[in-house]
């Protein structure tokens, strides 16, 4: 019998195990084999855990067999994007540096899924320590997207959206720090949520901008996605600063009613889209109407701003986030250096790809004696201004909606040679990640050219149900 | 905003990094890209706000703290297993 990996929903894994149709075993063997027959069109897998996957099946199929609950995740094939951490498999985070690291624990997102029942396939390619709107500054090579092979298929987490959108996986884990989850969901055509921050545990993913970094779920879609972060999410004690507030049953809200919400379109997020883009946004937005939702324009009057906010405070922390890596607590160390301070500048000179080196070299710059309060601290100010840009705005409205890209995904190669224009197309994500609140990109429909575009979302902090509510409604409206 | 290649090198021996002199070039001008770029924010009266440091949700301070219980670690094995040298004169 041959299972479909490509086309399994959740609840369809769930009923076939129910019904004996397949185990999770068969479920487990079929997705690894699709997956390493498919991987070279895209690269978006750079490790497969095929083992471990294997004896997480089994154990998934003994469970039911014995009669006891597999979990919500039974049997569900997971990929997990490589900046976060799974113990015996190695993790290298997209760099040269960590080439043959092997952790020796598991991030607690990867304990809770298989606590669940899910089953880790592999791991995904991204940008060098989640650094990039591209998967171009990997040092494993630029992944390809599933839905046009010459394009990106947007960062950081682009073999996360890749797999999920080529089949190669029926969901998967991202992390998000300025967009990198929501903008290569949009660019492949899947469903990607970034959570409040602090809704998942952070222990087990690698830092890179600690005041901004998430993990959060791709999915086929927002059903699977809610499950998957609803296995994920709520405290843990081996991170301080996961939430304590309880977590609600994410699949309760997708009830499909969404008579009455008020969405708010942000005036500052419709300009300077392409045409094609906003026109399938709008389209989205008015199904949302057509479904009684109520729609008001909204300012976000700071967002002018957010890039070189986020460009400050993201470098800043990252520059002393990788100072770990230095040829002797982590990572590889460049031979023939003659003093301990060389062997360090060697290691890492040659560890770090350029991106990683710019943002090191911007960080250390904007914390640097003299700057501090120039630059970080101006920042730091300028964040709490864009945060409450939207509290002000949640007292009005409900949620918010916007493009999540201006445009969709670009040629591999296009915008290599200028960092500064890679930069500016994070434009309409950071924002979230910067306030906080919990956002996500849905599949709106696809350009002329056959290139996916995706509605953002954001809603209150911890009102991932509301979001997923609205999300779920305009998804039944597209089917 | 334009940085000298010297300015860059003074960074990059702050950063613990080697750079090449290509390297150097380019990131005087990546770097000075950004830098005007993030000028922007001078536009920006700030005086009065309090600097956002972190997402922070109304809770008890001691809420963040777990139990103080000793619990068993990684043993030293696990803890070497990716070490490229260990023993004598190394850990």
């Amino acid at each position: 019998m041959s299972i479909d990996v490509a086309s399994l929903t959740m609840d369809a894994i769930a009923s076939g195990l129910r019904s004996k149709e397949f185990n999770a075993e068969e479920i487990a063997q079929a997705a690894l084999a699709f997956a390493e027959a498919e991987n070279p069109k895209t690269n978006a897998y750079l490790t497969f855990a095929s083992e471990r996957a294997l004896a997480t099946a089994r154990k998934v199929d003994a469970a039911i067999a014995a009669g006891t609950d597999p979990g919500p995740l039974a049997g569900v094939p997971i990929a997990v994007k490589d900046v976060i951490v799974t113990r015996g498999v190695r993790t290298t985070c997209g760099s040269k540096i960590l080439e043959h690291y092997i952790p020796p624990y598991d991030a607690t997102a990867i304990t809770r899924i298989e606590a669940a029942g899910g089953v880790l396939l592999g791991k995904t390619n991204c940008d060098e320590f989640a650094m990039g709107s591209s998967n171009e500054n990997s040092a494993y090579g630029p992944v390809r997207n599933p839905r046009a092979l010459d394009r990106v298929p947007g960062g950081s987490s682009g073999g996360s959206a890749a797999v999920v959108a080529q089949g190669t996986a029926v969901a998967s884990l991202g992390s998000d720090t300025g967009g990198s989850i929501r903008q290569p969901a949009s660019f492949c055509g899947v469903v990607g949520v970034t959570p409040t921050y602090g809704r998942v545990s952070r222990y087990g993913l690698t830092a890179f901008a600690s005041s901004l970094d998430h993990i959060g779920p791709f999915a086929r879609s927002v059903r699977d996605a809610a499950r998957l972060l609803g296995a994920m999410a709520g405290k843990d004690p081996m991170d301080s600063t996961s939430a304590a507030a309880p977590v609600p049953d994410y699949l309760a809200a997708l009830d499909g009613n969404v008579k009455g919400l008020k969405i708010g379109l942000p005036k500052e997020y419709f300009t300077g889209l392409e045409s094609e883009t906003g026109a399938l946004v709008s389209r989205a937005i008015d199904a949302l109407k057509a479904m009684g939702c109520e729609v008001r324009e909204i300012s976000l009057p700071h967002t002018d701003y957010a890039i070189a906010t986020y460009y400050i405070i993201c470098t800043a922390e990252a520059s002393s986030n990788l100072a770990r890596y230095d040829g002797v607590r982590y990572s590889r160390r460049a031979e023939g250096a003659d003093t301990l301070g060389e062997m360090y500048k060697k290691s890492r000179g040659e560890g770090f790809g350029a991106e990683c080196k710019r943002r090191i070299m911007l960080g250390t710059y904007v914390l640097s004696a003299g700057y501090y309060d120039a630059y970080y601290l101006k920042a730091q100010r300028v964040r709490a201004l864009i945060a409450q840009d939207y509290a002000k705005a949640f007292e009005q409205v409900d949620v918010i909606a916007s493009p999540v890209s201006p445009f969709p995904a670009f040629k591999i190669g296009e915008k290599v040679a200028d960092p500064m224009a890679m930069y500016l197309s994070d434009i309409y994500t950071i924002t979230g990640d910067l306030a906080g609140i919990p956002c996500m990109s849905v599949p709106c429909g696809d350009t002329a050219e056959g290139l996916p575009v995706g509605l953002q979302i954001f809603a209150k902090h911890f009102d991932e149900p509301t979001m997923f509510r609205v999300a779920d409604a305009y998804e039944r409206s597209r089917s | 905003m334009k940085l000298t290649d010297q300015e860059v090198r003074n960074i990059a021996e702050l950063a613990n990094l080697r750079l090449g002199d290509q390297e150097v070039e380019a990131m005087a001008h990546d770097l000075g890209d950004i830098l005007t770029h993030i000028e922007k924010l001078n536009e920006l009266d700030t005086t009065g706000v309090e600097p956002m440091a972190q997402v922070l949700f109304a809770a008890d301070p001691t809420a963040t703290l777990r139990e103080d219980i000793e619990r068993p670690s990684l043993s030293n094995a696990d803890a070497l297993a990716n070490a490229a040298v260990s023993g004598g004169g190394y850990y």
